[in-house]
């Protein structure tokens, strides 16, 4: 059986397979002449005809600014689930977006390019407030993506339901305890609704737990004048926050009878008139309308609630377009080209905004959805201005939001192990949920234990 | 069983002839069908087996067998047995796929071993495998056994218990995901309600999710098993009943002493693959609750998911790829020692 001679056929059968699977992830970002190819990911799977249309009309505008590079857009989401086999196996696109929460990570785990040289290249390159284009800069100081669409955590409510409920809609609730009162009249009023509502799986319960923590005025992490970050879920402020949803579930009975929902189960929930108020992103009536097919005129939002100490902040998220971290240089100066052309000039440049805002009206997708200034309050509101005419979201609706966000001071996430950290707690906001008795001290405590662990290896 | 006879008269500085060699244990057992005659031919031959080296085996055809042989060896190569290794060899790394792997010897083993979650999950997992053994195991025997004894509509009866095997799996998690809405207006509290019972939490509650689960993976696993045992029951013989009836057997008298003897041997095969199925459940925690509410439904499976997979920056492949060789060495053991344990009864 085990002859030299099967051995050698075996292993030549062996390398055949590995060459086999070489071939798959080589990666040929230029041919000869100097052209450059590049692949990029701006639309989501499932992107109406009209988005797609317009997308590809904006690419040959690009091409033709650019001769050079000959961009491929194709439909894609980012999932964390699948980015690092994507990346080892080499069929990631050239430029992608990831969230706020993780593009510091990445660049720092080495798994995204430094555009550091193309980047300063930009027209916009000093424009850049420090805080935002923090998020997409490592730890050597060097940037590695370009922040856009910044959103604030906020309160979402279904208008429609706040009408048949006996309450007004343009008067939304502006302290938990209002949030707490209205949620119990929805709910008896309109049996089957959930009048309040928040996430709870896929690190999404610990991500909205931050936001109630952080608007109280507590913190999930403390960083520490010599950078040593400490987990401090167990604080006052988190278990006032967990007593917050304790007392609308069990003295209220005001968050439903379903306890297990994600971003787009709750998204879901809410389209469909399950739920009356949840905690989203100021932008998600973006998603709703495109994925839930939701009413833009049913939909309310306003600032979520502070609380009046001077710590109190509002979370803040948003995407950074970042590059292929195995691409070559040609291809990562023709990615920060895209990206600048594609994501930046639209909010600095009246031309590219109102092509950008007719497109998405054309394809019924959220013109107006709440955001936050990239660059200063000016540009922004100039950019508002620019886009007006083709708003397709009632601006009323949205006033409760837009009149209050800048009063608010925006608090960023915990800064270390934040996925993690929020996976950790997800369980405990479940707990509090599904168990009268729950035992959060301990469970927070455990909490602090295992993320703790997390960070301290980092140092080593 | 063949003699070992031949192999001492040869070339033997080996054991004299006297010891006999275990059956199937030394090279000549399984050759000379015919001990004691030609022994000088069979000598020669096994003389010239002994010689292995490359021209022979090309002289024996090895390259032909080689050849038919090869799109098996490719295919199990690539896609089974080499990423098998390759886990095995990132078990012990700490990787990101894309910076160079460091070595971290029983590092990722330690860290499942100390994750409070990792004890959970085996009681999570235990816990399933034993209700899904409670209630899904009798079940397609009993129903197979009945529908077996139904003259008519035979055919019906078993499209009926096919059926939720031919819808897709998620497909039909989805949907009970829908059903088990907690609210009173709910599809299975709606049908609870008229006759007055109160709505149930279903997988909302630490306590009845499990059970939920169980009780979808029996609905969607039992018609693959009813099948099998409908096929196993068509091959006992009709004589055993008719002997049975002959000596004064009640219904339960035949299934008892004809019908479950008769299928032993399935029953054993399909017990263990159930086993083996429920310790890798996966796909109920992770669409039903994603191993909420507090962890309750967390299994093995969808914690090497976890590790893996929903830390959104490329997380614990070391410790995902220890947990399944763990896991995998633990249903490989089980498996010999249940087919040791089993083999007298089976055999038979």
């Amino acid at each position: 059986m085990k002859s030299p001679a099967k051995i050698a056929v075996l292993a030549a059968a062996a390398l055949a397979g590995v060459g086999i699977l070489s071939g798959c992830s080589s990666n040929s970002g230029g041919s000869g002449d100097g052209q450059v190819n590049l692949v990029v990911a701006p639309v989501l799977p499932g992107a109406t005809a009209d988005a797609l249309t317009a997308l590809h009309d904006r690419v040959k505008q690009f091409e033709k600014k650019y001769p050079d590079i000959k961009v491929k857009a194709i439909e894609y989401q980012w999932t964390g689930t699948t980015f690092a086999a994507e990346l080892a196996g080499g069929t990631l696109p050239d430029v992608f977006n990831v969230p706020f929460t993780d593009s510091k990570t990445l660049a720092n785990n080495g798994q995204l390019a430094d555009i550091t040289k193309y980047f300063k290249q930009t027209s916009t390159a000093d424009k850049w407030n420090k805080n935002v284009l923090d998020v997409a800069t490592g730890d050597d100081g060097k940037v590695y993506g370009i922040p856009w669409g910044p959103y604030a955590m906020a309160l979402s409510y279904n208008r429609d339901i706040f009408t048949r409920a006996g309450l007004d809609p343009d008067k939304p609730p502006t302290t938990l305890d209002e949030i707490e009162q209205d949620a119990k009249t929805i709910s008896q009023k309109l049996p089957g609704v959930a009048g309040y509502m928040q996430m709870t799986k896929d690190n999404t319960g610990g991500w909205e737990l931050a936001t109630l923590t952080q608007a109280l005025g507590g913190h999930l992490e403390k960083v520490g004048s010599d950078g040593k970050v400490t987990v401090t879920a167990d604080n006052a402020k988190t278990k006032q926050a967990l007593n917050w949803l304790k007392a609308l579930r069990w003295n209220d009975d005001a968050m439903g009878s379903n306890f297990l929902f994600d971003w787009s189960g709750i998204n879901e929930a809410f389209a469909s008139g399950k739920v009356a108020m949840y905690m989203s992103g100021s932008d998600v009536i973006g998603s709703l309308m495109q994925a839930n097919g939701f009413d833009q005129k049913k939909y309310g939002v306003t600032t979520f609630p502070l609380a009046s100490n001077a710590s109190a902040g509002i979370l803040s998220g948003g995407n950074v377009d970042v590059v292929n971290v195995k691409d070559s240089p040609e291809q990562i100066a023709a990615a920060v080209k895209w990206i600048d052309f594609y994501r930046t000039q639209p909010t600095v440049d009246k031309s590219a905004a109102v092509k950008n805002a007719k497109t998405l009206a054309k394809g019924d997708q959220a013109v107006n959805a709440p955001t936050l200034p990239v660059f200063d309050k000016a540009t922004w509101q100039k950019n508002q201005e620019w886009i007006k005419p083709y708003d397709n979201i009632p601006v009323e609706n949205l006033k409760p939001f837009t009149d209050g966000i800048f009063d608010q001071k925006i608090s960023p996430e915990p800064p270390s192990h934040t996925q993690d950290l929020y996976g950790a707690l997800d369980p405990v906001v479940q707990a509090v949920l599904t168990d009268k008795n729950a035992d959060v001290d301990s469970m927070l405590k455990a909490v602090d234990t295992k993320i703790q662990a997390l960070v301290d290896a980092d140092g080593k | 069983m063949t003699s070992t006879v031949t192999r001492a008269t040869t070339d033997a500085p080996g054991p004299p002839a006297i010891v006999p060699a275990a059956p199937g244990r030394g090279p000549a057992s399984n050759r000379s069908s015919a001990p004691g005659s030609r022994t000088d031919d069979s000598a020669r031959a096994l003389a010239r087996r002994r010689r292995h080296n490359p021209i022979t085996w090309v002289q024996r055809g090895g390259l032909t067998t080689l050849l038919f042989l090869l799109p098996l060896l490719i295919i199990f190569g690539v896609f089974s047995w080499t990423p098998i290794v390759e886990s095995v060899i990132m078990s012990f790394q700490k990787t990101n796929l894309v910076t160079a792997p460091v070595f971290v010897g029983w590092d990722n083993f330690v860290a499942v071993f100390r994750d409070p979650v990792f004890w959970v999950a085996l009681r999570n997992t235990g816990y399933f495998a034993a209700l899904a053994l409670l209630f899904g195991y009798p079940i397609p025997l009993v129903a197979a056994v009945l529908m077996s004894e139904v003259r008519r509509m035979k055919g019906l009866y078993s499209v009926l218990a096919y059926l939720p095997v031919v819808i897709p799996p998620v497909v039909s998690v989805l949907l009970w995901k829908i059903f088990y809405d907690a609210g009173p207006t709910g599809v299975f509290n709606t049908i609870l309600s008229w006759v007055g019972i109160p709505p149930q939490p279903w997988i909302q509650d630490a306590a009845t999710a499990m059970p939920s689960l169980v009780l979808q993976a029996t609905w969607a696993g039992a018609g693959g098993t009813i099948i099998i045992y409908l096929a196993a029951l068509t091959s006992v013989s009709p004589d055993l009943y008719d002997a049975a009836e002959v000596d004064g057997a009640s219904i339960w008298g035949k299934i008892w002493h004809v019908t479950l003897p008769q299928l032993r041997g399935i029953l054993f095969i399909t017990l263990i693959l159930q086993i083996i199925a429920t310790a890798q459940v996966f796909l109920q925690p992770f669409l039903f609750t994603g191993g909420g509410p507090v962890n309750s439904t967390t299994t093995i499976l969808l914690l090497i998911y976890q590790y893996a997979f929903t830390n959104s920056l490329g997380g614990a492949y070391g410790q995902a790829t220890a947990l399944s060789i763990m896991l995998a060495a633990f249903l490989a053991v089980l498996s010999v020692v249940y087919f040791r344990l089993t083999s007298r009864w089976s055999d038979e």
